[in-house]
């Protein structure tokens, strides 16, 4: 978690959002980690996204687990409360939070040794309580920080910096969300950020468990000839099939040419998420039929990117349990406490 | 051990009822107990039960006290033998001149009569198979039957006994016409076939107007309810599992906002014990006043999570109802097994708060204390309790509550707070007490930073500088010394009002309690000179160290094998071990006074300075010697 405070330089003619602030401020502390590391793609990735949304920094909370990937927490918005906690387990403090206070936006940043191995359980069930985050996964295939070991992702073939083959197969976190009911799956790769972005964006609208699972290459450990995970591996079997256009709600959607390859899916607040359909029968409404697809193209060696499945309605953690719609953290303690008065009831019960 | 036959008498003695568990036994042990607290009678309830849903044997053991203990008897009066499988084993468990209640549709064997003890045969399995219909309803019908014979055998007032059935069943008709019938059947033939009632038995008292019968876990469920606890998280483990439910069913009642029905609390049942921990320690990052209940088991699982809540600074509460380990252990006994893990849980430099409640009132109480220091102390909280208070009713004083009490939220900068200050630095001691301020997320762009298990100075900032990181944990080592000062003091029962130390120093903690007060009665009647120091929390406040200078030798009285208090006292204090004897009960049931007392006589009668246990459970199968 090494960070170097960035100079403070600003353009006067730097772009403002709707809030009045810049890129800049969306920024956070200077990455340590390798040059060409995918991991600081995706950190721009989200600071243009958050800045284009117009969050409020403050209003944000930033989770992340160990790992590179989690290190990069600190790498952006910096005027938000960050969580770097133990390994594998950021699901169940970000669970936490949320149940404790709903209306802050809960950014997860992962990897696949966090989520895959360690933290696999911990991921499964988030997923399955559909706590209202964006969790992005930041996949390479391999653990760096302890220099070049495979991970659950690590394709069956492909080979370490080294030369050792890796044996066992993988697990795809994408179908693994599918299977566990996720409502928000979506694939993309860090070097794609004209995808990416929109992604994230229809991500961080969307009321539930958002998993965004992001081919991110390991210069240093994994992004050889012989890896899967590679940038050239991933450039040359990359299938997206859905290009996603994000429509915030303040932008009014324009009367267009009617096009039949175009699905538009409203979210929670208004906001709307556009796809171009590149396979005419492909609908990411679909759960199964995004499942059966998914795999079979994965059995051709491609990476199907996109934003797979998504499903609007479901209710998300506090709406499946039915929390009152302020954040508990915001009830006054008079609301909490019964009284003695009722205690006083309630002794009388125990005569 | 001293045999306490000879003082059983009128509203003094104990008796217990052998059945199998899963045949509804329970409801019927809970009516006779509560109508025994409700002749003003003070009474005190232990549940011998299996870790198994159905079919093995189960025990529960009332004692009536005049003289108000608690704790549980070491001999019985009279055992109501209804397990078949058991019999062996309740009839020699009936104390010398004692008695024994048995399901004569099944006779006793030849083999198993005693000499010397009074067989009481009713035959209840036959009576109900030919009063009622069906299995199920003969079956739990059986128990209403042998409670109806009891109330013959000491006098239980017929009249409770039957408002209590139609408080029950006011809105089953035909239920309540069955357990009135059932009741009568014992009743009847217990009068028409024996001498009742029996040289023990009951006669009305005004002794608990103003008690209450309640379990340690729905006190400590009650206590977070009062102390505006709004998250909950946790993992199904027993004896701790039934804290939860309360918590649950306390909110269903106090916490349902009246229009919109929706509930003003969060409650999630995780996926492990890790994941528990997690949640906790996230809800209490963000704001909320976040608990979770578990046993020893559970805490080895959080053991890291405690650690990042103690170096990041997060409060949490952690209750721990503590039960006979290691590992799977006996997970429906109890013990005190968890002191030193809860202590310094997790690696490296780490120590814990932990209060020690001794008694359900004290688990209430405690539990709002504990949620205060949480907050005030950023930091975990345990409240350690074990299955003996957490699982059986306790007679205890009613719950009060004061309006006027608000939490300690501790040092939290709100947005305007922060307008104030330059620079947030969220690890910064500006009062010296050792506990820097801390800020909420979303409360203000001012008050942003990054919450790190890493390596951290006080500004939050990662760090590797050996002074930067020094300062930090050595803050909280202040912080920790401020605490001893801040947590509940001991309780003292001094033999002189004018600070003479007594020749014999007792120590205690937790579950303990009860055992020890009849104990040191015991002892200062037979002239012994006591005094006797609860403790309630750790660290340990100056007084502790104090109290055990003070007397020449001590005892410290626990329920684990290896003297675990004792370690920690000698670690904490620097008072050397050998000025500390121990004296151990660990077979996994709720200890007595008179294993106490045989304790510290056995010490008492050694000549050297002792530092060998005194230890009670080596060689004792517990079950057969009650």
């Amino acid at each position: 978690m090494t960070s170097i405070t960035k100079p403070p330089v600003r353009h006067p003619s730097l772009p403002k959002n709707a809030l009045g602030l810049t890129k800049r401020e969306y920024e956070g502390a200077m990455s340590t980690l390798c040059a060409g590391c995918g991991h600081d793609s995706v950190t721009a990735a989200l600071v243009q996204t958050l800045w284009e949304l117009d969050l409020p920094p403050h209003r944000a909370a930033k989770m992340s687990g160990i790992g590179c990937s989690s290190k990069t927490t600190a790498y952006f918005l910096r005027q938000s409360h960050g969580f770097n906690g133990v390994h594998g387990r950021m699901p169940a403090l970000a669970t936490g939070a949320n149940a404790a206070n709903k209306d802050l936006a809960y950014i997860g940043i992962s990897g696949d040794g966090d989520s895959l191995s360690i933290g696999l359980g911990q991921l499964c069930h988030a997923i399955r309580r559909n706590v209202n985050m964006l969790y992005v996964l930041e996949n390479n295939g391999v653990y760096g920080l302890t220099k070049g070991q495979f991970s659950a992702s690590a394709d069956v073939g492909s080979k370490s910096k080294r030369g050792e083959a890796n044996v066992q197969p993988p697990i795809d976190p994408v179908l693994l969300a599918l299977s566990l009911g996720a409502t928000f799956v979506a694939r993309s790769f860090s070097g794609d950020k004209t995808q990416l972005v929109p992604i994230l964006k229809a991500a961080m609208r969307h009321n539930g468990f958002a998993l965004v699972d992001v081919i991110s290459p390991c210069v240093s450990f994994n992004d050889h000839e012989t890896s899967t995970k590679s940038y050239r591996y991933t450039r040359t079997h990359y299938h997206e099939i859905a290009p996603v256009d994000f429509v915030p709600l303040r932008r009014e959607i324009t009367a267009e040419v009617p096009d039949e390859s175009l699905v538009t899916v409203t979210m929670h607040d208004g906001s709307v998420v556009r796809f171009r359909k590149v396979d005419s029968d492909y609908d990411p409404r679909d759960r199964d039929a995004a499942y059966a697809y998914v795999r079979a193209r994965q059995g051709r060696g491609e990476v199907v990117t996109g934003l797979l499945y998504i499903d609007e309605t479901a209710a998300d953690m506090h709406g499946v349990s039915g929390t009152i719609d302020r954040p508990l953290v915001e009830l006054p303690y008079e609301e909490l406490c019964p009284g003695s008065a009722a205690l006083a009831e309630l002794m009388a019960e125990y005569r | 051990m001293s045999e306490r036959s000879s003082a059983s008498g009128v509203n003094d003695f104990a008796f217990k009822i052998g059945t199998v568990n899963g045949t509804g036994s329970a409801s019927a042990n809970s009516l006779l107990m509560q109508a025994i607290f409700r002749m003003g009678i003070p009474v005190t309830g232990k549940n011998v039960f299996p870790s198994n849903i159905q079919g093995l044997p189960t025990w529960y053991e009332i004692r009536v006290s005049k003289a108000g203990y608690t704790a549980r008897p070491e001999n019985v009066d009279l055992v109501v033998a209804l397990n078949t499988a058991t019999y062996a084993k309740d009839v020699a468990a009936v104390r010398p001149g004692g008695y024994l209640l048995y399901d004569s549709s099944w006779p006793l064997d030849d083999t198993l009569v005693r000499e010397g003890i009074t067989i009481i045969g009713i035959p209840f399995g036959r009576m109900c198979v030919e009063a009622f219909q069906g299995d199920r309803e003969r079956t739990l019908l059986r128990n209403i039957a042998y409670a109806g014979a009891l109330a013959a055998l000491i006098e239980i007032d017929m009249d409770i006994i039957g408002d209590m059935l139609r408080e029950k069943f006011s809105k089953k008709k035909a239920l309540l016409d069955a357990n009135f019938t059932a009741i009568r059947l014992g009743y009847d033939y217990a009068k028409a076939n024996y001498d009742c009632p029996l040289p023990f038995r009951l006669d009305k008292l005004d002794a608990t107007k103003d008690s209450i019968l309640l379990d340690g876990n729905s006190a400590a469920a009650l206590g977070a309810v009062y102390a505006g606890a709004t998250v909950g998280a946790w993992y199904p483990i027993t004896p701790s599992t039934s804290l939860m439910e309360a918590f649950k069913e306390y909110c269903e009642r106090f916490r349902i906002d009246p229009e919109t029905k929706r509930r003003k609390y969060a409650l999630i049942q995780a996926e492990d014990e890790l994941a528990a921990a997690g949640m906790v320690i996230g809800a209490g990052w963000a704001g909320a006043r976040a608990f979770t209940s578990t046993a020893g088991p559970g805490i080895s699982l959080m053991s890291e999570f405690i650690g990042l809540a103690y170096y990041t600074e997060i409060p949490g509460v952690f209750f721990d109802i503590q039960r006979t380990g290691p590992s799977t252990g006996m997970p429906t006994r109890t013990q005190q097994g968890d002191l030193l893990s809860i202590a310094y849980l997790s690696h490296g430099d780490t120590k814990h708060i932990a209060l020690f409640p001794a008694n359900p009132e004290e688990c209430f109480y405690l539990a709002i204390e504990a949620f205060d220091l949480a907050e005030r102390f950023q930091t975990p909280v345990f409240v350690v309790s074990d299955l003996d208070i957490g699982m059986n009713d306790w007679m205890c004083p009613a719950l009060k509550w004061d309006d006027r009490y608000r939490p300690d939220r501790g040092k939290v900068l709100d947005a305007e707070d922060l307008e104030k200050i330059q620079r947030f630095s969220r690890y910064l001691d500006t009062d010296g007490d050792g506990i820097a301020a801390r800020t909420l997320p979303g409360a203000s762009p001012k008050g942003g930073y990054f919450t790190r298990g890493s390596g951290h100075d006080k500004h939050a900032a990662y760090t590797e500088d050996a002074d930067a990181y020094l300062e930090v944990v050595n803050r909280l080592a202040l912080k920790f010394v401020t605490a001893s000062t801040a947590v509940p003091s001991p309780e003292f029962l001094m033999q002189h009002d004018n600070g003479t130390a007594a020749a014999i120093g007792i120590i205690s903690v937790g579950g303990c309690h009860a055992a020890v007060l009849e104990a040191v009665d015991r002892l200062r009647g037979d002239g012994r000179s006591v005094d006797y120091m609860r403790i309630r929390a750790f660290p340990f406040a100056p007084s502790i160290r104090e109290f055990i200078e003070s007397h020449e030798h001590c005892y410290v009285v626990e329920q684990n094998r290896d003297g675990q208090l004792r370690t920690l006292l000698a670690i904490e204090t620097g008072v050397a071990r050998d000025r500390m004897s121990s004296v151990l009960d660990y077979g996994g049931l709720p200890l007595t006074a008179d294993r106490v007392v045989s304790g510290v006589l056995a010490g008492e009668g050694r000549s050297a300075i002792l530092s060998d246990p005194v230890i009670l459970s080596e060689t004792k199968d517990l079950l057969s010697t009650t």
